[in-house]
């Protein structure tokens, strides 16, 4: 019997105490906020939040709701985190490879451009893309086309926009090219593994990425168009570029610097998978028989990927929550547009500091779920 | 078992130990004189760097007629205008800081407006300067006035500000489409403009007069006439200190009252044997002013004779470096202006 309460006491006072901080801190808050009259409530949630955005994915003007700006906030971390991450791993691929590579120059280009971007604060690298480098672009009437029909001004990125017609028909065909290459891959390998016959998945596949979408431009009525930038004169010196899409280059500085800086490290996640692996394995893979090619493929890879994975995924959650720097150069992401301005003009402090965190805990626990079920996916499987 | 028992309790005593404390603070309401003289010095919100309003120099020295109520405070309640804390804030933060008790006095060229002063725990005070917005652009711009504006203009400004407000309802009456470009302090704002990102630089017209200053090259740069909306700016106090809400609305009083009649840093002392009852108020000859708030009586002299009466605070940080030599309606109501005060009776 005592070593049954010896074994439980600590662990029931230690709940007791942790929730006896909590409803103290609770209880404190509410007597002080009492005091101050400052009234608790999501109330606010709903009313017409009164300013507008500079750059909203979805619909947004002051007439909406602070539930709505919540969204627009939310979506713009989403987009930049997103582009970012996607950057991140192909330059970080990209450097962490180099890194290995057997040739002198290449070998310590990425080790210097590791090192470079790493060690700097990200604030300042950002500091650096929005006013030193962004800064130095041309005005939008002195910009001159980059391929063509896209501009690059200090205020922003100007692409042409996508008018399309039976953009429906062009996305189902997108949908049915996945299916078929998921059932031609499952297919080709139940054939490998049955009859030891390859087939050629890869150009397959490449094959109808092309050919099925194109197809729908000839029969299936889908046409598009492109809304080609114009500039427009506002006053006798200054002009805006209408007609297309502006990327805003909070937007583009952003993306910038959280990619350059995150993918340093995930260059470094990249080599030490690589590194992981011994080197009997490939000379066993090439004893077989199999070509470097596969030997990358089929040995290296899948082995070095589980080393890759969990720290990866660290510097992924990183980047998402490192976007909230961008209040310090106008990107209106989450931080900027509910924990900066609705928290301004509304005062719920509490309240919107305690959605904005929930809500960054959510995004960095959805990434951690992904990339634990991939890792589990491609992790050895005890048979 | 014993053991556990003895953990248990002096881990029970410590959790309770920690409670009394803090309910102990908890029941002493917020005696912000009190502390303040405790503590020795008045903390006090100001801006991030607004010439003119609060600013520091480059040992760290601030001025600004928003300083000087903050000054003028601590030389009522405190004898010397110099013990004070100054706190810089941004926009976004300069109300949860007094509301949290961070600082004592937020004066930060903050606009009055019903919903701040009824819904989030301040109290404004009075108004130290009307203000209005404006827009802020190029010379050679050719713009003279707000009705050239066109569609897809952008306009940088600060977040957390009535300004965001002011512009949304400027630019949707007028029915323009515009970028608004909303950066977390004002240096920011002011690089931004000034590195062409943006066409207007919008923000109360004090702001702009001052941040002009800090341009590149001010004279390319003008004031549009237009004023877009009203902007009292005053010092806000915590909701729930009625005394220390008197204090500071007094102090600032007491600058504009002394103007009004006449007392200054200089002639202070004299006026004590003034014919004027109001002047000899004033000057703590006569009356026991200083009572009603636990001060002694030469509350406002010390804030006279050491800060100096509005004009002189206004003269010294705004007209004399150039930012408004105009005082428009910051001037007394008995020059044409609309600063108006309540009698120190």
């Amino acid at each position: 019997m005592n070593n049954k309460i010896k074994k439980i006491l600590p662990q029931i006072i230690t709940v007791l105490f942790v929730l006896g901080i909590f409803g103290f801190f609770t209880f404190n808050a509410q007597i002080n906020m009492d005091n101050r009259g400052i009234d608790f409530g999501f109330g606010f949630l709903t009313q017409e939040s009164s300013f507008d955005v500079q750059f909203s994915l979805i619909e947004y003007s002051g007439s909406h709701s602070y539930a709505r700006a919540y969204l627009v906030g939310l979506l713009n971390t989403l987009l930049v985190s997103f582009i970012s991450i996607i950057f991140c791993t192909i330059l970080g691929v990209i450097f962490g490879v180099a890194r290995l590579s057997s040739n002198y120059l290449i070998r310590n280009s990425a080790a210097w451009y590791v090192e470079f971007f790493r060690n700097i604060p990200l604030l300042l690298q950002i500091f650096f893309w929005y006013y030193a480098a962004l800064r130095a672009l041309p005005v939008p009437e002195k910009a001159g086309p980059w391929f063509g029909v896209t501009y690059m001004t200090i205020k922003g990125y100007y692409i042409p926009s996508f008018i399309w017609t039976n953009l429906d028909i062009f996305l189902y065909s997108i949908l049915a090219v996945i299916v078929s290459i998921i059932i031609i891959s499952t297919y080709a390998k139940k054939i490998q593994e049955n009859e030891g016959k390859q087939i050629p998945v890869f150009f397959i596949a490449l094959g109808l990425i092309f050919v099925i979408p194109a197809l729908t431009f000839f029969i299936g009525g889908v046409s598009l168009d492109f809304g080609i930038p114009v500039l427009k004169q506002l006053s006798k010196t200054s002009y805006v570029f209408e007609g297309g899409i502006g990327l805003p280059p909070e937007l583009i500085a952003l993306v910038l610097a959280l990619s350059l800086y995150t993918s340093t490290f995930v260059a470094e996640c990249v080599r030490a998978g690589i590194q992981g692996i011994g080197k009997g394995q490939k000379e066993a893979a090439a004893s077989v028989g199999l070509t470097p090619n596969q030997i990358l493929k089929l040995v290296v890879m899948p082995q070095a990927l589980r080393i890759i994975i969990p720290p990866t995924t660290n510097q992924y959650l990183n980047l998402t929550k490192n976007s909230s720097l961008a209040a310090a150069i106008a990107y209106p992401d989450l931080v900027l547009v509910f924990a900066g301005t609705a928290l301004m003009q509304t005062g719920k402090a509490i309240e919107i500091v305690s959605i904005t965190m929930l809500t960054y805990l959510s995004i960095s626990l959805a990434i951690a779920a992904i990339m634990n079920w991939y890792n589990k996916k491609i992790e050895i499987k005890e048979k | 078992m014993f053991k556990v028992i003895k953990k248990l309790t002096s881990f029970v005593a410590m959790v309770a130990v920690l409670f009394a404390f803090t309910t102990e603070a908890m029941a002493k309401k917020s005696k912000t004189l009190k502390n303040t003289q405790k503590k020795g010095f008045v903390r006090c919100g100001v801006s991030q760097g607004l010439p003119g309003f609060s600013n520091a120099d480059a040992s760290g020295n601030w001025t600004g007629v928003d300083v000087d109520v903050c000054r003028a405070v601590a030389a009522a309640v405190l004898g010397d205008a110099n013990k004070v804390k100054f706190t810089p804030l941004s926009a976004k933060e300069r109300f949860t800081a007094l509301t949290s008790g961070e600082i004592d006095i937020l004066s930060r060229n903050t606009t009055w407006t019903l919903s701040r002063d009824a819904d989030i725990g301040l109290t404004f005070v009075g108004v130290n300067f009307y203000d209005g917005q404006g827009f802020m652009v190029r010379k050679n711009s050719g713009i003279t006035s707000v009705n050239q504006f066109k569609n897809g203009i952008s306009a940088c400004t600060n977040i957390g500000t009535t300004t965001e407000l002011n512009m949304r309802d400027f630019f949707n009456s007028r029915g323009i489409s515009y970028e608004p470009v909303a950066f977390e302090k004002a240096d920011e704002v002011v690089a931004a403009y000034d590195a062409g990102r943006c066409d207007t630089y919008t923000t109360d017209k004090s702001g702009l007069a001052a941040q002009r200053t800090k341009m590149k090259n001010p004279d390319e740069h003008m004031v549009l006439p237009e004023t877009i909306s009203k902007e009292p700016l005053g010092p806000v106090v915590r909701q729930g200190d009625a005394v220390w809400e008197d204090i500071v609305r007094w102090s600032l009083n007491t600058m504009i009252e002394a103007e009004e009649y006449g007392i200054t840093s200089s002639n202070a002392d004299s006026m004590k044997t003034s014919d004027n009852p109001a002047i000899k108020r004033l000057v703590g000859a006569e009356g026991e002013l200083g009572a009603a708030f636990g001060l002694d009586n030469d509350w406002s002299l010390r804030i006279i004779k050491q800060v100096g009466n509005y004009g002189e605070s206004y003269k010294r940080n705004i007209a004399d470096p150039g930012i408004l030599p105009d005082r428009g309606p910051n001037q007394l109501w008995t020059k044409g202006g609309i600063l108006y005060v309540p009698p120190a009776r």
